[in-house]
Order: structure tokens, then sequence, then C-alpha cells
């Protein structure tokens, strides 16, 4: 009996470790939580390749990368990140690649009787009590949701109702619960089938904020920088282009979705 | 479900509670059987991961094999790639946050061992490693294995430090709680459930154990 424990246990302890040592390895900002997961599976298909796909706020990706975290590729919601990361000398030097221009959107869901053609001037409704947005101080999301309400002049009354998602999915996450009223989110959550089901949006007009320019790097401590090149190349190509702008984001070289 | 999260948590959960057998063992004697004046400090020290808030823990973790760290920077140079974000520094967390409930039983445990014969072992020129393993270590099998089966357990629930110095790396650093939050964000409900639903199966499989393991009386065949 302790016998056989002791091989299953070995088993487990063994038969984890080293299986994809071969794959990539990406930190990708929670904007790109939906299109990333159809993409990624695309690229599989086309390549055989694996990619682990980690998903989170930018800025706590910057955080960990500076702190030794083993990715190789990096897509930020702002390009600020790996700009630093490339100063820093934590690049391979040239692979910094402006991907995508983000949208944001205001955000309820089918039930709600906010009127959000209305635009943000609805957040002034006093039956919103809770109004989520991603965290500003690490998600470049959180942050042009604040530019857009300043902009806007309605966050000085809205601030206290703000709950803060520790990245923009999470922020999608509380509204589409019900937990919060109304939320402002990335347009490619919005435009997730999922999203598209379950409630209605509207367009923050792009000069509400300032763009939310997104930008990817590879890592110097990229373990096979060949393959995470490859991954940069499909996302630049036409296949992951149309993907990305079916996601609502603005593509390198176009100043339209 | 997510099978590669759950192999890497009970990977992570099973390491961590043989290294705890193996390392708790010398702190919960030493706890029960020092003399010395100032064990109290110890003691506490020991308990500390019950209190601290799982975030304070894995900054200072974090921050303690950072690569800004001597130990860090030593590890980097050893091994050849940083501690923070790969298992090995997740296990090293899970192990400090699981260890008061691994060495706390144990000491339990081993208070309870009569002293008398304990002493008269000692007293026979039987060695204290000998006596130890022949008589002290039988004799508490079951706080052994309980202390071995809640901190499997505890690592498996483990959310807040994993988050600090995990870093959710697939087949690597993402565990069965930051997969269901991950599912969450996704939308993914159905799937977050059935992750939740296992977790919690197992936690109480495991607590059954530990309470069935310590029950006074057999409860279920009554011995005549």
């Amino acid at each position: 009996m302790i016998r056989v424990m002791i091989a299953l246990c070995l088993l487990v302890i063994t038969g984890v470790n080293g299986a994809f040592a071969e794959d990539i390895t990406i930190a990708a900002a929670s904007d790109l939580n939906f299109v990333f997961r159809e993409l990624v599976i695309e690229y599989e298909k086309s390549t055989g390749d694996r990619v682990r796909l980690s998903l989170g706020s930018s800025g706590n990706f910057y955080a960990q990368i500076q702190n030794g975290a083993p990715f190789d590729l990096y897509f930020s919601a702002d390009i600020a990140y790996p700009r630093k990361l490339e100063e820093a000398g934590l690049t391979v030097p040239g692979s910094l690649y402006p991907y995508a221009i983000g949208r944001i959107v205001l955000w309820a869901g089918k039930d709600s009787r906010l009127d959000l053609s209305k635009g943000l001037e609805i957040l002034r409704e006093p039956t919103i009590k809770k109004i989520a947005i991603a965290n500003p101080k690490h998600a470049p999301y959180g942050r042009a949701a604040v530019a857009a309400m300043e902009h806007a002049q309605v966050y000085d009354r809205v601030k206290d109702k703000l709950v803060l998602g520790e990245n923009i999915s999470q922020a999608a996450q509380f509204i589409e619960s019900g937990a919060a009223d109304v939320g402002i989110i990335a347009m490619s959550l919005a435009l997730a089938p999922l999203m598209q089901a379950a409630g209605q949006y509207w367009e923050i007009p792009a000069d509400a904020h300032p763009p939310i320019e997104q930008g990817a790097v590879i890592l110097k401590g990229a373990k096979n920088q060949e393959r995470a090149k490859a991954f940069l190349s499909f996302v630049q190509g036409a296949k992951g282009k149309a993907m990305m702008k079916r996601y609502g984001f603005i593509v390198p070289g176009e100043t339209k979705p | 479900m997510n099978w590669i999260a759950i192999a890497v948590t009970f990977k992570l959960a099973l390491l961590t509670a043989i290294v705890l057998l193996i390392v708790g063992l010398p702190i919960a004697y030493w706890i029960t059987f020092s003399k010395w004046r100032w064990k109290f400090i110890v003691e506490s020290v020991v308990a500390l991961p019950l209190v601290l808030p799982p975030t304070v823990l894995g900054f200072y973790i974090l921050v303690a094999i950072g690569p800004h760290s001597p130990v860090g920077r030593f590890y980097t140079d050893v091994v050849g790639h940083p501690l923070p974000f790969t298992f090995e520094g997740l296990l090293l967390a899970s192990i400090l946050y699981s260890l008061p409930f691994a060495v706390q039983p144990f000491a339990a445990a081993f208070e309870q061992v009569d002293r008398r014969l304990i002493e008269a072992s000692w007293t026979l020129g039987v060695s204290k490693f000998k006596t130890f393993f022949r008589l002290i270590a039988p004799l508490s099998t079951a706080g052994l294995i309980t202390g071995a089966v809640l901190s499997f357990a505890h690592t498996l629930g483990e959310f807040g430090v994993v988050l600090m110095v995990g870093g959710n790396i697939e087949g690597e650093t993402r565990t069965v709680s930051i997969d269901i939050y991950d599912e969450v964000q996704a939308l993914n409900y159905a799937g977050a459930a059935k992750t939740a639903l296992l977790l919690l199966a197992v936690s109480y499989g495991v607590l059954l154990l530990v309470y069935a393991m310590n029950r006074k009386v057999w409860a279920v065949w009554p011995q005549r």
C-alpha cells in the first residue's frame, strides 16, 4: 500500500514538469482575453506549437517581468510598459511592435434600464449605485476610463461609486454578473460573443481620452526567440490583423477598426 | 476542466506536504522538548502564516527571492534563472505558508506521548534519535498524518500567495484556484463551477480523513 502511494506520488511529481519546455509563454493584457484565446487556438492549429497564455493587467505583468518572470512575449495594453522594459535592457532589441490601438465602451447588462445612447452623461443617474472600471493604478484601460469620465466632466460626481477590477476582464465580469450597474470596459471584451449576448454597449468617442496605444515585445529571457518571433509575425500578419479588427482594435496602418 | 492546473496543484500540494513532513519534524520536536526561555518567540514565528495576510507573505517572499535581493541573485547565479514565477519559487512560498499547518499538529502529537516512556527509553541508553523514530514518531502517527494532510489541503486552496509569486503560467504556476479566477473573468461560469466543485469535494474529503483519524471512538464499526 505504502509502495503504491509512493509510486503514485513520484508519478505526479515527475509527470508535470518539463512537458512544454519548447513552448512559448505569453503574458497578455486582459483586454485580449477573448481575442487571444481564439487567436492562440488558430496559431496552434497552423504551426503545431503550443502556447501558454497568461492574462492579467499590463502593470502587474510589467512588475513581474522586472522581477524575473519567465515570459517569452509580453502584450501590454499600454506601450509605455514595454518601452520601459526596452530601456532597462530586458527585451530583444528592435522587437517592440505597436500591435493595436484600443477603444473603450460603456457597457450595461441586457436587463438594465439605462439608455446608454446618452453617453457618459448617463453615469450621473442616481439609480446607478456601482460603476466598474479597471484599476487605473496598473491597468491602462482603467486610466482611459478615468480620462474619459474627466473629459465628460462626470468623474468628480461618480468617483465614490467606482468599483475597481484588478484588470479589465474582472471589471467586465463585475457588470456582467450584475454586481455593478454599468461600467467602462475594452471594446474587445464588449465584442466577444459571450458579452454581446449578455448586454449592450455604447462606443466612447476616441477623442475623449488619450489613445490606448498597445505594444508587444519579445523578452530577452525568452527561451525560444524564434518561436516568439513567429507568434508575433502571426499577430502582424493578415490573419492576426483580421481577428484583432473583428474585436474592435485599430491595427497598425489603419485608422478605423 | 483544466487538468494541467489540477496536476500542477496536486504536485505542489504533495511536494509541500512531503517537505513539511521532513522539515516540520525537527521544528516540532524542538518546540515540544526545548526548555529554552525564549521558545515562545520561535513558536510565534512558526504560527505567523496563520494570521498574516497572504499578500503580505507573498510580497515579502517576492522581495526576498527577487533578482534584486542577495538570495535571488545567488539562486540566479547557481541555477541560471530567477526563482520568482517558477514552480520552485511557488513551492518555497507554499512551504512557508503551510508551515504552521504541519508543525502545530506534529508538536501537539509529540506532547501527547507519555513522558515516562520517553525518559525510560533515554535511561535505557537508547539515543534521542532512535527514541524519536522507534517511540515518539510511531505513537504520534495520527498527528503526523494530520499535519501532512492539512498542509496538503491548505496548499490546494492557496490563492493570495500564488497570485503574488506565481505569475499565472500554465503548467508551471497556474494552480486550480487561479484557474477558477481566470475562468470567472472569461465568463466561463460552468468551467469555474466544475473546478470549484472538485476543490470543494477534495477539501471535504481531506477533512473527513483528518477527523476520522482523530476521533476517540470508532464511529462506523463500534468496537465491542
